[in-house]
């Protein structure tokens, strides 16, 4: 454990400070995205993005189906490139995927011929690391995500919400600057995904990492998150940015606090507005 | 489930398992059926013996020929022609189909080429390659190759092509190159999908190994069919069919085996 701990140990002098005294670990500049359409056209995704998350912040991007934040999430991984405009995170530009940005997404990505353990391992196979290094921090997430004794399964023996606790401890274990997540919990039911709420505060409390996490679900993204960017959407935008000033470690039942209930109400209306604009 | 209902509603409801005493007993019966009808025709005398021998003199057939080893060797023969053709076939296939799936400037290269051989008759060319390579071995591994590459590179093309673009995705942010997504998730992600277009294609291997041999042969199954038809010998004939029937199943078995060992991820 003692190489876990120089590995994954997150604690700098700044971890107390204000948010807005951190560093910047991702910054979007003036972003946009654009697709030819059929009829020689242009179709705009995303238009002028700006955003700044900074270290250890959990950061929510939430807006309709179709604003394009799954799309800004896939351009911060590399998967896809900006039009115009470009993207940082820890201060070195995005030009392609790379294990800096663990991603967690919204379908089931598991390798189905490899084993839980193996999954885990994969990104650190990647890097060449030591089997006994590897198998600390294979040991170290299966705990943190609770699923020791079924480091040997294979994910179809696994139910939805096991699957993704995993896909989640595989994109920690590469120690990634920044995790990626495109509504992870998207696909669960409202039981499972509750409990997955839980796990991954707790799991980000102990881990600090930076967090960019897209949900089109409100509660979730209040509960979650330190800042909510809320999205709009023809083309999407960025309407508004709001601070969650609900102290951590949250809990499910802050979700019926008033200052809980004050901001969701917030969010609502800015979605309803956008929705209202569009009929 | 099935136990309660009745095992006869069971056997009429789609995609409904059944015991496996039924299912083994049910494989035995038809067999069984397939035996006896031959058993009653030969003994009818409806088909003259002369072109319908009983299951019997097949058997003695078979015993006279096995009791001076011709019959192992003409065994022999066959099998390492196919074994041969449809190895060095595969070996080539299965990556370049890989290849071929996962590169968009290798289809396009090789995807006209392919689809303009793959529909030309094999037993076309065997004149030209009796004329090119002789009536040797070479020969008619030359025809099982020709017969089966072309349909196994467009068969793991398509299974390459259908590897999940979530998968590569999620393999290129853990850190992998455009190696590592070859070597790492679209050729594990095949596998299975390989075995099964191999298993499908060495059935087609056994056609082409008889097209080559009753063409051009001196020893092999196809040969000693051959030759029985000039000797009125019926009875060999049904015999070398039997025969290639029984290994054709070994080999399907042999693939089916190793799908459900490598590949029980996919199932």
């Amino acid at each position: 454990m003692g190489q876990l701990k120089t590995l994954h140990a997150v604690a700098p002098a700044a971890a107390d400070a204000a948010v807005e005294q951190r560093p910047v670990q991702l910054a979007i500049n003036n972003v946009s995205l654009r697709f030819p359409k059929p009829d020689g056209g242009e179709f705009t995704a995303l238009e002028n993005i700006c955003m700044e998350v900074r270290e250890q912040e959990f950061a929510v991007i939430v807006g309709p189906s179709g604003c394009g934040k799954s799309s800004l999430l896939y351009l911060t991984a590399g998967l896809n490139h900006p039009t115009e405009g470009s993207i940082e995170v820890a201060g070195k530009t995005v030009t392609a995927p790379g294990p800096d940005r663990g991603m967690v997404f919204q379908g089931y990505t598991l390798f189905p011929w490899l084993t839980v353990r193996e999954n885990i391992e994969f990104g650190l196979k990647r890097k060449k690391v030591g089997a006994a290094e590897r198998q600390d921090i294979v040991a170290h997430y299966l705990k943190e995500v609770g699923l020791e004794n079924f480091a040997d399964n294979y994910p179809k023996q696994l139910s939805g919400g096991m699957k993704q606790r995993v896909a989640i401890a595989r994109a920690l274990a590469n120690d990634p600057q920044i995790l990626l997540m495109d509504e992870p919990f998207g696909a669960l039911d409202s039981q499972t995904r509750l409990q997955m709420q839980q796990l991954l505060l707790r799991v980000w409390e102990h881990s600090k990492k930076t967090v960019v996490f897209v949900t089109h679900d409100i509660d979730e993204a209040i509960l979650l998150g330190d800042r909510v960017f809320v999205m709009g959407a023809r083309p999407g935008h960025i309407r508004e940015i709001i601070d969650v000033d609900i102290s951590h470690p949250r809990t499910l039942e802050m979700a019926m606090e008033p200052e809980f209930i004050a901001l969701k109400r917030r969010v609502m209306n800015l979605l309803h507005d956008d929705l209202e604009a569009m009929h | 489930m099935a136990q309660k209902r009745g095992v006869l509603s069971a056997c009429l409801s789609p995609r409904e398992e059944l015991p496996r005493q039924l299912i083994l007993s049910t494989g035995v019966i038809g067999w069984a059926l397939v035996i006896l009808a031959w058993v009653v025709l030969a003994a009818a005398d409806v088909v003259p013996d002369m072109f319908l021998p009983s299951p019997w003199e097949v058997f003695q057939a078979g015993q006279r020929l096995a009791a001076d080893g011709t019959l192992m060797n003409h065994i022999w023969a066959s099998f390492e022609v196919v074994v041969i053709g449809f190895v060095i076939s595969s070996v080539v296939a299965v990556p370049l189909g890989l290849m071929m799936g996962s590169f968009r400037i290798v289809q396009a290269f090789l995807e006209p080429l392919v689809n303009f051989v793959r529909y030309l008759p094999v037993t076309s060319f065997v004149p030209l390659f009796i004329l090119w390579i002789g009536i040797g071995l070479e020969q008619r591994i030359t025809v099982i190759i020709f017969g089966v590459f072309f349909q196994q590179l467009v068969m793991v093309a398509d299974i390459a092509r259908g590897v999940s673009k979530d998968l590569m995705q999620a393999a290129y942010t853990l850190g992998s190159n455009r190696r590592d997504v070859m070597v790492h998730v679209i050729a594990p992600a095949s596998l299975p999908g390989v075995l099964d277009t191999l298993r499908v294609t060495i059935g087609w291997a056994w056609t082409y190994l008889v097209v080559a041999e009753l063409v051009a042969a001196s020893s092999g199954l196809g040969y000693i069919s051959l030759k029985a038809m000039r000797g009125f010998q019926v009875d060999v004939i049904f015999l070398a069919i039997v025969i290639i029937g029984l290994l054709g199943l070994v080999t399907d078995q042999f693939f089916r085996f190793l799908r459900t060992r490598l590949g029980a991820w996919a199932n």
